[in-house]
């Protein structure tokens, strides 16, 4: 498969940088070894864009942070995806803390952030009247906002592919060879040849990049777990509140969602596989205790998932971004952690201009816009709602009770142009499973309608994708029959 | 949008709906909608297709689906209107109901008045905060039973259940009986919440281990489940370390508790207890909204379907009252949970005032632990009015007592309270 252009992973910077491409004229493909798009770190991160208060000044980070966060407004409103600024509080508790958050204060104006301020307790429990009577000082940062990093990340994915670029998945890059000005990439589903390639592979990118370059960075995946709160509970907190950070990085947030839950995390801890996103009890239970010191109230009775994510720390704690220094037309957004999401947007334009620039690409004159994209029906009026189900039948049938998915709404996100092919996948797009009761009632529907939409038996529908099957079989086929019936 | 008027609108078609369509028409009121999200009434029963349904209230022991049938074809034979397919999105204080199908779009009712017979949901495995990967194989055991019994799949080979509440108990039989190996049950309680019927007749006749004081604290596998690790918790519910057991298992069943689902009733304001996790009602099941009404597992979980039904069916006669302005005008009294006692309901009674006739009351709770041979008292402020012993009494099982209506007719402005007395 030949294209001009290839880039080694599908999460929220691969998909930002392939919908940059996208409106060059140019072939682009995305490859990556998951079986669906935004599967690492971008689908379990805090979802915060970050104001760039935190990234040191001169930093990698702060400069595409700030720049990101600049993007965001205009990128979520053009792609039809949620973006809230909410705001932040960093809480301090003692006179250290006041002087850190002095420090982030000062950097934060140095990098630019606008309307920062450093209040007193009392003034923020004015604003935040839940937190714990203990917080003596804050940095206040009303620029901070929340987004929801998957269907993001999706949005970014369907308007690269309407404008033409191809998505690989479950496609694992197994080599890569620099011959006659080709770089033939060399993966489980055969071989690929692009002019240009790029390595924005997450917790992966050390591996990919010791394929090409001799230059040698290390990776730490870094994980983070959380937990979830049912939307049903009034919101604790109308902010992000970051406690003063330390040197494992920002610490436990207590920070509500642009779906209207509130999340509790997450922990840092450094660990040998990166695709290893179990929870576990003492992290867990650490991730409580340091809320409570936001949200002394918090309770384990709201709680409706718990989940892990891993960061790609990488060694020097800066992101590496730009062209590879030892291998010709290669291009690389390496050591991607926080605030990697807030900077996606910023990274992806800096890799397009470098691959412009040096491919000399022409800007497209027909760009497709971003997809349409229903409202949906949970944030719909009644009036819109009668409306939808007069146009489409299948608005009148809900398929999750909790979060009041639907089944266009399923429909739609499995024939989106990067559509969902497993449980998961529909979950992220289109949110049935996500709610208090976390799919126990919608899930066999789901798995109905995703067999009828892929044309696959449902023995072969799958949580997310391999061997994650959620039936083993059928009782007609087990020997003797159902004894039953 | 279609908007009309409705004297009493049910929402929910399972047993608790039904019995309520029942009792209200039978009490005079004619325009009843039950309204129904599945395709078909009957609601979990139509999964349950186990025997042991039926022997309180028809005396003959049935099947899920054939007690269902019996109030599907009362209701029809009553000629009460149902709408299935159809989902409820609101109610609000002022009894007006939207609802939405693929048929007729979005619906609006004005109800004279509301029964909530929404039943319950099962506690979701990721509630629980169990550690370890998110990969397939774990499901809620009512899941898997409506897998197997109404869809005709199996889940899983080799199972392990956690939690021994009664799904669970009939799930580790009906894997067992259609070819699949269960490896065992955990409980965390040092006793199960199940009836103590199927623990014999769905464990112990198939030899199925059950680990009391035993929880699940890992999962693993990658993509499907491929084990989980068990321990043995102290009296505080933490794992005992040294204490783990590790199980191969491609499947994981959860039965961790039933949970009223209340949604729409707190988009209704309704005063909700914290106890039930359900609405807080009198003794005619009147919420704390005017006019609308609960029952069955949406107000508390009920061990058996049997009770279910005549709770429902009173609280459909008090909802056509209500239509009838014959809705009792007493002085109102709390009634409150005691020593040893969980839940009470209702949770308020009314005092008849003169010319009103009083009538017997069920007062239902759950004991906070297994008591032999206790004394359950009532008191109405410091007066005792009524005591009775009981012989075995176990969270598992829900207690009643009748509070008969000499009783009622002679209470005093004060709350009332019930102890367990051991």
């Amino acid at each position: 498969m030949e294209y001009d252009i290839i880039v080694v992973g599908a999460g929220v910077v691969g998909c930002s940088l392939a919908r940059e491409l996208s409106m060059y004229n140019t072939n682009v493909a995305v490859i990556d070894k998951a079986y669906d798009v935004c599967d690492g770190s971008s689908k379990a991160n805090s979802g915060i864009v970050h104001a760039g208060y935190d990234a040191e000044w001169g930093s990698s980070k702060a400069k595409y942070n700030v720049e990101g966060a600049r993007l965001y407004p205009s990128l979520c409103a053009e792609l039809n995806v949620p973006y809230k600024r909410c705001g932040a509080l960093v809480v301090g508790f003692s006179d250290d803390d006041k002087e850190t958050l002095k420090r982030l204060y000062n950097q934060g104006i140095k990098n630019g952030v606008k309307e920062l301020s450093l209040i007193d307790g009392e003034e923020a429990r004015k604003l935040e009247p839940n937190l714990n009577k203990k917080v003596t000082c804050a940095l206040n940062v009303p620029t901070s906002a929340i987004i929801s990093p998957y269907e993001l990340t999706y949005a970014l994915a369907d308007h690269a592919a309407v404008n033409g670029v191809k998505f690989y998945l479950e496609t694992e890059l197994l080599d890569a060879q620099f011959v006659d000005g080709l770089w033939h990439l060399k993966t489980n589903k055969g071989e690929f040849t692009a002019k240009a390639f790029v390595n924005c592979s997450g917790v992966n990118a050390a591996k990919i990049n010791r394929l090409i370059s001799r230059k040698s960075y290390q990776i730490i995946p870094r994980r983070g777990e959380y937990y979830l709160l049912d939307r049903l509970i009034p919101l604790p907190f109308e902010r992000t509140i970051f406690q003063t950070p330390g040197r494992m990085g920002k610490g436990v947030l207590v920070s509500p969602t642009v779906h209207g839950n509130t999340f509790l995390g997450p922990s840092s801890n450094d660990i040998e596989d990166g695709s290893d996103t179990s929870t576990t009890v003492d992290v867990l239970n650490f991730v409580f205790d340091k809320a409570r010191l936001t949200w002394p109230e918090a309770t384990m009775r709201n709680v409706i998932t718990t989940f892990a994510g891993n960061r790609a720390h990488e060694d020097h704690g800066d992101f590496v971004i730009g062209r590879v220094e030892d291998a010709p037309k290669a291009y690389q957004a390496l050591g991607i952690e926080s605030p990697g999401l807030t900077a996606a947007p910023a990274i992806a334009v800096e890799l397009k201009n470098l691959i412009v620039e040096d491919m000399q690409l022409d800007k497209k004159d027909n760009i497709l816009p971003a997809p349409h994209r229903n409202k949906p029906f949970i944030d719909m009026t009644d009036e819109e709602r009668a409306e939808a189900a007069k146009k489409d039948p299948a608005y009148g049938k809900i398929v999750c009770r909790c979060e009041q998915v639907t089944e266009a709404e399923i429909r739609a996100a499995i024939n989106r142009p990067v559509g969902a092919r497993s449980i998961d996948a529909v979950k992220r797009r289109a949110r049935p499973g996500s709610g208090r009761c976390q799919g126990g009632f919608c899930s066999t529907r789901v798995m109905e309608i995703l067999a009828e939409e892929l044309k696959i038996s449902e023995l072969e529908v799958t949580k997310s994708g391999g061997e994650s099957k959620i039936l083993t079989g059928r009782i007609e086929d087990v020997e003797g029959g159902c004894p039953i019936c | 949008m279609l908007e009309k008027h409705v004297d009493i609108l049910i929402i929910g078609g399972g047993p608790a709906g039904l019995a309520a369509a029942i009792g209200a028409k039978e009490q005079g009121v004619d325009d009843i909608l039950v309204i129904e999200r599945e395709d078909s009434l009957g609601g979990i029963l139509g999964q349950c297709i186990h025997n042991g349904f039926g022997l309180h209230r028809f005396k003959v022991e049935m099947t899920g689906p054939e007690y269902a049938q019996m109030d599907i074809d009362k209701v029809r034979e009553l000629g009460i209107p149902t709408l299935c397919d159809t989902m409820v999105l609101s109610v609000d204080e002022n009894r007006r109901v939207v609802a939405i199908n693929k048929e007729q779009g979005l619906m609006v009712f004005n109800a004279g008045a509301v029964i909530l017979a929404m039943g319950c949901r099962e506690r979701p495995f990721g509630a629980l905060g169990i550690a370890g990967t998110r990969c397939s194989g774990i499901f809620s055991a009512g899941t898997a039973q409506k897998y197997v019994n109404l869809m005709g799949f199996i889940p899983g080979k080799k199972v392990f259940i956690l939690g021994s509440g009664d799904i669970g108990l009939i799930m580790a039989r009906r894997m067992t009986l259609q070819g699949s190996e269960v490896l065992g049950v955990a409980e965390i309680m040092p006793y199960s919440s199940g009836l103590n019927r199927n623990i014999v007749q769905c464990l112990d006749d198939y030899g199925i281990p059950l680990y009391l004081k035993h929880t699940v604290i890992e999962v693993r596998g990658k993509e499907r489940l491929e084990g989980v690790t068990i321990a043995e918790v102290d009296d505080m519910r933490k794992p005992i370390p040294g204490t783990e057991k590790h199980f191969d298992c491609d499947t994981l069943l959860l039965s961790v508790g039933l949970i009223p689902e209340n949604e729409l009733s707190q988009g209704a304001n309704v005063e909700m207890s914290n106890t039930t996790s359900g609405p807080i009602v009198d003794d005619e099941f009147q919420t704390s909204k005017a006019g609308i009404f609960a029952c069955g597992n949406v107000l508390h979980v009920h061990d058996l379907v049997d009770f279910v039904s005549d709770e429902s069916m009173k609280a459909g006669k008090a909802a056509a009252n209500f239509i009838n302005k014959k809705t009792k005008k007493g002085t109102i009294i709390n009634m409150l949970d005691g020593k040893g006692v969980r839940g009470v309901v209702p949770q308020k009674l009314k005092i008849p005032v003169d010319g009103e006739d009083a009538e017997n009351v069920q007062v239902m709770f759950r004991p906070d632990k297994v008591y032999e041979n206790a004394r359950v008292k009532v008191y109405n402020g410091d007066n005792e009015i009524y005591s009775v012993k009981k012989r075995i009494l176990a969270p598992g099982e829900m207690a009643d007592i009748i509070l008969k209506k000499d009783i009622i007719q002679n209470l005093q402005n004060a709350p009332i309270r019930v102890d367990i007395e051991s």
